[in-house]
């Protein structure tokens, strides 16, 4: 396992997504990844994208007034 | 054995769509989509800034349809490509800046790219026969599908059984005569279908997918291309366009302010980039200089700012003004009475 982290400050719904996308891209199954936001919907909307990729949420937290969410990347093949 | 087909669907996010999506899910074709994001989508921006829109849902609606679904949602970025499209639409403007015919073939196109990438089979799209009145009409979609080159790998699947036969249903990878026949711009048979499915909670905006087609945010932004004396655009000009209160005492310049403290937090990001303004002796508005501001004009900018603050009753308020180079001055000023702003200052 390697642990990645993104930084998706000052972007707005849905540009962290889109960025975490193509983040977890490049990884393989099992590394994590924790991405940094202000943008409040990250809350939502990552949570979601993990879901429907079949990737998964290890933890939300608030690090100084920014949003991080770290997630473990599955990848099918 | 046969093959598993499938299909890639453009998600907007909105009901139609969903409901495409799921009508051919239904006859087992394997269903992914993906959600374009020009910059004016509106979903999420306004509710992620404003802070009384806060209690409001924040969910990006397309990935709420995806999840609802079961399906994979993959969302192209394609801010800078679409600049080709508004800046310049073939097939011209609807009613307001917003040159729908072009953006669906565009949005189509993207679509069947990804379907040659990923080896999918055709794709599906929320659109109903002469739902919008330039972009939907019966004898429009045909350019849509040509212009895309998706040809007749393109289905909609709530008007199919009124329109020619798609490859999909040809070669009976899906069933015809279990596909729509909607028509026209009432809402009733999706609603009805929707309660069919056991869909709630999905998203109905009013005007239509994107801030172009809203003529507040039209207005904007063809005031920013004429101050400008150019027609373009960056990322950052078009979010700021969905932000505050814009007022142009000047030609040489406009004011950005904040309305609430959400406002302020964003405009807060961008004071970098601008000479801005915020009132030091009372809580109040963080505002933005687009263009250039002489001396004399900066304390109108002062009086405007305070006039939006909690001293706006003062008669005197003190404002702090930074210019970009990180300079900064204080001001002391009279904040202008409501009818000492003319209403052509608000763009
Ligand atoms: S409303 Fe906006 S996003 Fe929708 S087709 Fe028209 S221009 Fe494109």
């Amino acid at each position: 396992m390697t642990g990645f982290t993104l930084d998706a400050r000052n972007l707005i719904c849905p540009l962290p997504v889109v960025r975490t996308q193509e983040k977890v891209e490049q990884l393989d199954s099992g590394d994590e990844l924790e991405v940094f936001c202000t943008d409040p919907a990250a809350l939502h909307d990552i949570p979601a994208w993990c879901r429907i990729h079949g990737h998964q949420v290890v933890e939300t937290s608030e690090r100084r007034g920014d949003i991080v969410v770290r997630l473990r990347v599955h990848k099918l093949d | 054995m046969t093959t598993q087909r499938k299909a890639v669907a453009l998600i907007s996010g909105g009901l139609d769509s969903m409901l495409a999506a799921k009508i051919i899910l239904n006859q087992g074709i394997h269903v992914e989509g993906v959600n374009i994001f020009t910059g004016f989508c509106v979903a999420g921006h306004t509710h992620a800034i404003r802070a009384r829109d806060r209690n409001k849902s924040m969910r990006n609606h397309a990935l709420w349809v995806a999840d609802q679904l079961g399906i994979k949602l993959h969302i192209i970025d394609v801010i800078e490509e679409y600049k080709q499209v508004l800046l310049n639409p073939k097939h011209g403007y609807g009613a307001n800046l917003n040159p729908c015919l072009d953006c669906k073939g565009f949005m189509v196109r993207k679509a069947r790219e990804w379907m040659d990438q990923h080896r999918f089979d055709f794709i599906i799209t929320g659109e109903v026969v002469g739902q919008r009145p330039k972009s939907q009409l019966k004898h429009k979609l045909p350019i849509i599908a040509r212009e895309s080159e998706a040809f007749d790998r393109l289905l909609r699947p709530l008007s199919a059984q009124v329109l020619e036969p798609t490859l999909p249903e040809r070669a009976g990878w899906v069933d015809r005569e279990k596909l729509g026949r909607i028509t026209g711009r009432s809402r009733k048979a999706q609603m009805a279908m929707a309660d069919r499915f056991g869909f709630s909670g999905y998203s109905q905006p009013a005007g239509g997918c994107c801030f172009l087609t809203d003529s507040n945010y039209s207005a904007k932004l063809r005031d920013l291309w004429r101050m400008r004396g150019e027609r373009r655009y960056e990322f950052d000009d078009i979010m700021l366009l969905k932000v505050g209160r814009h007022l142009r005492p000047r030609p040489n310049f406009k004011l950005i302010v904040a309305r609430d403290a959400g406002e302020n937090r964003f405009l807060h990001g961008f004071s970098k980039r601008f000479t801005h303004l915020y009132t030091d002796s009372h809580p109040g508005p963080l505002a933005l200089i687009d263009g250039h501001a002489s001396r004399d004009e900066l304390e109108l900018a002062a009086r405007i700012t305070a006039r939006f603050g909690q001293g706006r009753a003062a008669s005197q308020v003190r404002v702090k003004v930074t210019q970009r180079d990180g300079h900064q001055q204080v001001l002391s000023v009279t904040p202008l009475s409501q009818d000492q702003i003319p209403k052509e200052w608000y763009v």
